[in-house]
């Protein structure tokens, strides 16, 4: 029905408030990295290698032309990750970028192919120290508009115990299993007993986001910390009982806004998760993008011990916009193309 | 009817989920930034109306239901069936209890229903939103009184019960509401 409404409609799907509300939010993060004196910088959309996580889908498209005759396939980026990580390397100091970035195959209420995404690194800072700036970014951004209550830090396995019982390092699959059922969830035909972070993924969305970022009815920024390993992507694993991967994920009232991590520099362990992430993805039938050698060398002259964080603009436009939906802040969505 | 993927789900669309025939009411994208999609959807059961809350992971398929949508003519009933006329082919097809179950004191010969079809037998059926039926028994009208405050029980010729204002007499066409069942105003039709 929506779909047959739309058909004809050549008008932007957000108001002129809300255009006007993301230009000025944009700028306002332009001039809070100018103030830190972080240099903004610009690296390609389009670039010959892209993400390995079995979870992200990127568009693929081939530049023919002088430098390329014969063609070379070119994907857009999910995120400037590899690129950054080559400036870095190469000695930039912090960065960040504001920019498209572009997944194939998520559409709905918090998500479109094409959004905006907000990257910055900082060398020589720790994951709490990155922690404090995004959560100064956020006061700054949202302040003015929204009354914030104290930050809170979570660990993941915290919020796991806390809101499902459940100890998210320990717990076998069938107990993750079990565990959903008792919540009234019935578990998704599709997610095998070999998916264990899939299980674990469904206990977060479904149970415990909703959970984070909104105590006694207040909003207040909340630090996810400390993850399983299996989900650590690009960030370090610190050794312990339980080892857990350096990375952290902002949410404010249910909605995941950023995800940061200390930045994995061992060029040999990145080739290792590299060709890991590949196999997974050749068994599950999915395309195979070539390895991103110039960043394994830029890893290997040394890339500085630094932090790195992504976060969603257009989720931060939605929450001091005060909607529900990305549609309501984005000019011309999906179902306006 | 074929299968239907997690990328299809919409709002309306009939899906097969546990043997019954369900229809989708709300379907939302879920995912974690770098984790597992879901589609979490609300789906209608159509046997029972009951709406129960699904996950699926994206990707996920189910068996689409051949569930359709006819107006058809309300013709008569034998106690056992409810049988309406498709107008244009004149094709007569009979509707059990549980079909009309919620809706039967609204049925009146030659008004024009929604019939939801599954695999060709009526799953439910949707009367008119407004229904013009006579009074076959009240208490009598109160002269003078036209506010409609108070009020008081009327039966119609179908066997609803409706609540009417005092004016309201033995005889009298009425305008009611199917969805709420409440009384709309006299009629002159």
């Amino acid at each position: 029905m929506k779909a047959a409404v739309l058909q004809h409609e050549w008008r932007p799907s957000a108001t002129f408030e809300k255009l006007r509300l993301r230009a000025r939010l944009l700028a306002n993060v332009r001039r809070f990295f100018a103030e830190r004196e972080v240099l903004e910088v610009e690296t390609p959309l389009l670039y010959p290698a892209t993400v390995t996580d079995p979870l992200l889908h990127s568009f693929a498209t081939r530049y023919t032309g002088p430098g390329a005759p014969a063609g070379r396939t070119l994907y857009l980026q999910t995120s400037p990750e590899f690129a950054m990580k080559r400036l870095l390397a190469a000695g930039s100091g912090p960065i960040y970028q504001l920019g498209k970035a572009f997944r194939d195959g998520e559409a709905g209420r918090r998500h479109n192919p094409e959004f905006t995404l907000l990257e910055w690194y900082r060398p020589g800072f720790t994951l709490a120290e990155l922690m404090a700036e995004v959560d100064a970014l956020v006061r700054q951004i949202v302040g003015a508009s929204l009354a914030l209550g104290s930050t809170q830090y979570l660990s993941y396995a915290d919020a796991f115990i806390r809101y499902v019982g459940i100890n998210p390092h320990t717990a076998s699959v069938s107990a993750l299993r079990q565990c959903a059922t008792q919540h009234g969830i019935t578990p998704p035909p599709g997610l095998t007993d070999e998916m264990r972070d899939g299980w674990l993924d469904l206990l977060l969305t479904h149970l415990i986001e909703p959970q984070l970022g909104r105590p006694y009815d207040t909003l207040a920024p909340l630090f996810l910390f400390d993850y399983p390993p299996s989900q650590a992507a690009l960030a370090r694993i610190r050794p312990g009982n339980p080892a857990v991967a350096e990375r952290f994920e902002l949410y404010i009232q249910g909605l995941e806004l950023a995800n940061g991590y200390h930045e994995l520099g061992d060029a040999a362990e990145q080739r290792r998760r590299f060709e890991a992430d590949r196999v997974t993805r050749q068994a599950a039938g999915l395309s195979v993008s070539p390895l991103d050698e110039r960043l394994l060398a830029a890893l290997e002259a040394g890339l500085p011990a630094c932090c790195g964080v992504a976060l969603g603009m257009d989720r931060l436009i939605m929450l001091v916009a005060g909607v529900s939906t990305i549609d309501d802040i984005t000019a011309f969505p999906l179902a306006y193309l | 009817m074929g299968t239907v993927s997690t990328n299809e789900f919409k709002s309306g669309l009939k899906v097969m989920l546990d043997g019954d025939p369900c229809s989708i009411v709300e379907n939302e994208f879920v995912k974690p930034g770098k984790g597992q999609a879901f589609s979490r959807v609300k789906i209608r059961n159509l046997k029972n109306g009951r709406i129960i809350e699904r996950t699926f992971k994206s990707g996920d398929t189910l068996e689409a239901a051949d569930v359709i949508d006819v107006e058809m003519q309300y013709l008569y009933n034998d106690g056992q069936h409810w049988y309406f006329m498709n107008p244009e082919n004149f094709e007569q097809i009979g509707a059990d209890a549980p079909a009309v179950e919620d809706v039967m004191k609204w049925l009146k010969a030659e008004d024009v229903c929604m019939i939801t079809l599954w695999n060709g037998v009526p799953l439910a059926v949707t009367p008119p939103n407004t229904v013009i039926l006579k009074v076959t028994e009240t208490d009598p009208g109160l002269r003078g009184d036209t506010s409609g405050g108070g009020g008081k029980p009327a039966t119609l010729e179908t066997g609803a019960v409706v609540r009417v204002p005092l004016f309201v007499e033995i005889g009298d066409l009425l305008k009611v509401n199917t969805r709420t069942g409440e009384y709309l105003s006299r009629s002159k039709a």
